[in-house]
């Protein structure tokens, strides 16, 4: 069926058999707003923010929760759907408290872009103040549950992405709140720290402790790495602020991690930045390190190498080369035995 | 790995043995995870019940330093029900009679009576693993990290082949490298046989080449000795003069008591590293090395991708690049190397001289990065090793024979210690141990026992004990699960104190050189 077509804002244009609305409009180069959307896994359909107009329907439709059919006609840009979008916006506003000021993520916030593209900032209802309380208690993620607007895409990352399933959907009406099991702080649950659940939340409701009062999003540097720990080799964004790494998230949709970081790789950056870290040569002299300058041991060790070699010859040399470093830094290891010093006495824990 | 990540979360039926996934690759254990629930069956074989398992249509408990007999048995299974894949046997594998001999000599009763897994578990499994294709295998330490290691691995490829499961998307054999940069160290030919690109020191043309590359004469074409050699030829004396970049060899090595005896008895030794660590207190002389994201360079990860790694920030102090340090010895002695960056070391060094990463240059290594063998510039990269022909010509089928574990529990260590890793720390915690947090969520080592054990014993959970084996004894918390089962010790070893390597035994398989930590003999009893 290849060559199917409808209507997008009164062009005519193709899709693919199965696609939704959004999928297809995405296709066509035509953005609509989501929230609660998260691509590759079944839509919620919980925000309705993304909904349009489809001709001859009553309702106003959620794009990403319907599929196109052949010769549907879908507007995007309608007064009526900027009107729904609006007013919903305006009650997912108006049911939180988005102090922006003081939100770590001002700057980098689905629901503030909305509010700023609709122009609403949800005072023309009441407003609530009483939400569940903030849970600051676990070391890597800062829960505030004032911003949160159950759009439920942490509850779907922790039950579809990384199948971590430690959260869902608790209570209801006004006290409903995103739960782990038996309701505990995250360090108390089955939850793993994969961060899966901050990486797709939209608002602030969920952020980085480490990240608090470190730098806003138009301050910070990304730059594309490869996680240091483990050999599955996740690709990772660093948003560094003044030559400092104050956030890690995962390179959405890259090899191989497709968007996935663990605990390890998105919160364990820091230790590069620890006051024990080695930061001159040192020799030791009577039992004791003492500092030295480069010249000063580098001079020591070729001399001592050499006089080993010459004693002994070349194969009374061993080393270990680094699993963990780049592998120029191998490479140079293993000329510096065989080139020079005339040794294949070299090895690494190839096997750990 | 033969095969790629992107592979796992559309497989049709996996098979995990010997990785604990969920704790020492989690990403990987995601996919793995949404291939369950998309509907793919999987198969996992563990001594312990990991949480992977918990998904698992099956659980095979097998006992520790079992695995041969278990994959023989399969096997032996597949070959007398007639379920193994002829076709593919017959046009892309040879040593099939003499597998055939010997897993015959494994029927499922005497690999029971050895797994501990029932007879009828066995040909369950050797069926439900024939019944789609491909199967997908995956296996990590728990296979390698035993005195018959080679084995294990030999055994997992002969079962994937008998299957006819090699060479396809979505099957393969696909060991996960432990670390970031495993994979990479072993490309870049820091192993005493071969040079970059498993290119070997005693193939004369491959020396006539490096000579020629890197301005020298007479390559030495005897390949050298292994880590464990190395740290016993300084307590011989053989070894004067020892090189130690970045290995926290004092905690990771086996018998830690043995290793610091031989470190102690070095003449001269030089590390570098980004910390003090038990392992540079040994040293003559220390470099402070720039750490990940302080320097530009490439990962390699465990399925062959090689990735960038950018720098961040500056290195604190004086600390330099590793590659640095070491053209900075060269020249002293005599040697100007023209390379002055990772880039250069990798464009006009690494990538001319190892015909199959030809085709990276750093230019071509952006997003996702490559995948080798890429022979040349134009040259996609490769996903899936193997397809339509071995890269070698045919599959090799070969025979093994189980051997138990060098140390067996007896009367006086009545329990087995196997260790690994756990989820928020990594090896001696050199790293993990300084990032902020991670401290918080695991503090410190526990020696996990099974409810049966520590009811025998009297033993309650979180109560202090002593676990001892022949090396030595450290005093620990006891974490009484059910995931273990009784008769089995498990620890980690990112806790100085409780490290499970003073503990641990020296005996290594005769052709990796890779170290039992999956298997020695212990005591528990109350402090
Ligand atoms: S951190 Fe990971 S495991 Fe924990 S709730 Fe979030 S997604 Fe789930
Ligand atoms: S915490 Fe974030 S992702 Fe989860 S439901 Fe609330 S707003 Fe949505
Ligand atoms: S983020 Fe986790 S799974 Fe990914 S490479 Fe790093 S340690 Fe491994
Ligand atoms: S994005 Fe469609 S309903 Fe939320």
């Amino acid at each position: 069926m290849s060559g199917a077509t409808f209507t997008l804002n009164g062009r005519s244009v193709p899709f693919k058999l199965g696609q939704s609305i959004l999928d297809a409009a995405r296709d066509n180069g035509v953005h609509i707003p989501t929230l609660c959307y998260l691509k590759g896994l079944a839509p919620s359909g919980a925000c309705r923010i993304c909904l349009v107009e489809v001709k001859g329907a009553r309702s106003l439709m959620a794009a990403c929760s319907t599929p196109v059919a052949p010769e549907m006609d879908v507007a995007t840009e309608t007064p009526r759907v900027h009107e729904a979008r609006r007013l919903n916006t305006e009650l997912l506003l108006a049911a939180g408290r988005h102090d922006c000021l003081l939100c770590e993520a001002n700057g980098d916030c689905g629901l503030q872009e909305l509010a700023y593209r609709y122009k609403v900032d949800g005072s023309s209802f009441p407003k609530r103040d009483d939400f569940h309380p903030v849970e600051d208690i676990n070391p890597f993620i800062v829960r505030d549950f004032s911003r949160c607007i159950l759009c439920g895409r942490c509850v779907q990352a922790c039950n579809q992405l990384v199948v971590n399933r430690a959260i869902s959907h608790g209570y209801r009406g006004k006290g409903s709140k995103i739960v782990t099991g038996g309701d505990t702080p995250y360090h108390q649950s089955d939850c793993v720290f994969c961060g899966q659940c901050l990486e797709v939340c939209p608002t602030g409701a969920l952020t980085e402790k480490k990240l608090r009062g470190q730098g806003r999003p138009w301050e910070t540097k990304r730059i594309r790495t490869t996680c240091p720990y483990c050999g599955v080799g996740c690709q990772m964004w660093l948003y560094v602020k003044d030559n400092r790494i104050v956030k890690v998230t995962a390179v959405e949709g890259a090899a191989p991690n497709d968007g996935r970081l663990c605990v390890k790789g998105r919160f364990g950056y820091d230790f590069i930045y620890s006051e024990e870290r080695l930061k001159t040569p040192l020799i030791r002299e009577n039992g004791h390190f003492r500092e030295a300058s480069w010249d000063e041991a580098l001079n020591l060790v070729a001399s001592k190498f050499g006089e080993v070699i010459e004693k002994h010859g070349p194969d009374a040399i061993a080393g270990v080369s680094c699993a963990r470093s780049i592998n120029e830094d191998s490479y140079q290891m293993q000329k510096l035995f065989r080139a020079v010093f005339k040794t294949n006495n070299i090895d690494h824990c190839a096997r750990t | 790995m033969t095969n790629s990540f992107a592979e796992f979360a559309k497989a049709k039926m996996i098979f995990v043995i010997g990785s604990n996934m969920t704790e020492a690759h989690p990403v990987a254990a995601s996919f793995v995870k949404q291939a369950v629930l998309a509907g793919a069956p999987l198969f996992v074989a563990d001594p312990r019940r990991t949480a992977l398992a918990d998904m698992a249509e099956q659980h095979i408990p097998i006992r520790v330093g079992s695995d041969v007999a278990f994959l023989n048995g399969l096997m032996s299974v597949l070959i007398t029900e007639d379920l193994y894949d002829k076709a593919y046997v017959e046009s892309r594998c040879n040593g099939f009679e003499e597998l055939r001999t010997k897993v015959l000599e494994y029927p499922p009763e005497r690999a029971a009576e050895i797994s501990g897994v029932s007879a009828e578990t066995i040909r369950t499994v050797a069926r439900r693993l024939a019944s789609v294709k491909p199967v997908m295998l995956m296996y990590t330490l728990g296979i390698t990290e035993h005195t018959c290691g080679v084995n294990n691995v030999l055994s997992c490829a002969n079962l994937q082949m008998l299957l006819g499961n090699v060479g396809f998307e979505c099957g393969g054999v696909n060991p996960l490298r432990g670390q970031n940069n495993v994979q990479g160290a072993c490309d870049m030919g820091a192993l005493p046989n071969v040079f970059p690109g498993y290119q070997r020191v005693d193939n004369a043309e491959a020396r006539a080449k490096f000579e020629k590359a890197w301005g020298v004469t007479s390559l030495p074409d005897k390949p050298g000795i292994m880590i464990p050699q190395m740290l016993e030829g300084l307590a011989s004396g053989k070894i004067k003069a020892f090189y130690i970049f970045g290995e926290n060899l004092a905690n990771t090595e086996p018998d830690i008591r043995h290793v610091e005896h031989c470190l102690e008895s070095a003449e001269f030794i030089v590390c570098h590293d980004i910390f003090p660590t038990e392992t540079t207190r040994f040293a003559h002389v220390i470099f402070p090395a720039a750490a990940w994201s302080e320097n530009d360079g490439t990962f390699t990860n465990s399925e062959r991708r090689i990735s960038r790694v950018r720098t961040a920030s500056p290195p604190p102090g004086e600390a330099k690049p590793n590659w640095w340090i070491f053209r900075e010895i060269a020249r002293r002695m005599g040697h100007m190397w023209p390379s002055k960056s990772a880039r250069e070391i990798w464009d006009n060094e690494v990538s001319v001289l190892a015909p199959s990463m030809a085709g990276v240059k750093y230019n071509r290594i952006r997003g996702n990065g490559l995948q080798w063998p890429v022979p040349h510039e134009e040259h996609p990269g490769t996903p899936t090793l193997h397809k339509h022909r071995f890269t070698s010509g045919l599959g090799k089928l070969v025979p093994v024979e189980w051997t138990p574990p060098a140390e067996v529990p007896d009367s006086k260590y009545p329990l087995v210690l196997s260790t690994g890793r756990r989820l928020y720390h990594y090896h001696t915690r050199t790293q993990t141990g300084r990032a902020a947090g991670l401290n918080d969520l695991l503090s410190e080592e526990t020696a996990d026992i099974s409810p049966l054990d520590a009811a025998e014993l009297g033993i309650g959970h979180g109560e202090m004990i002593r676990v001892a084996s022949r090396r030595g004894e450290v005093k620990v918390k006891a974490n009484v699960s059910d995931r273990i089962p009784k008769g089995v010790v498990w620890m980690a070893f990112h806790f100085r104190e409780a490290c499970a390597n003073w503990l641990t035994n020296p005996v290594f398989d005769p052709v990796s050189q890779t170290a039992e930590y999956k298997a020695c003999a212990v005591r528990i009893e109350k402090t």
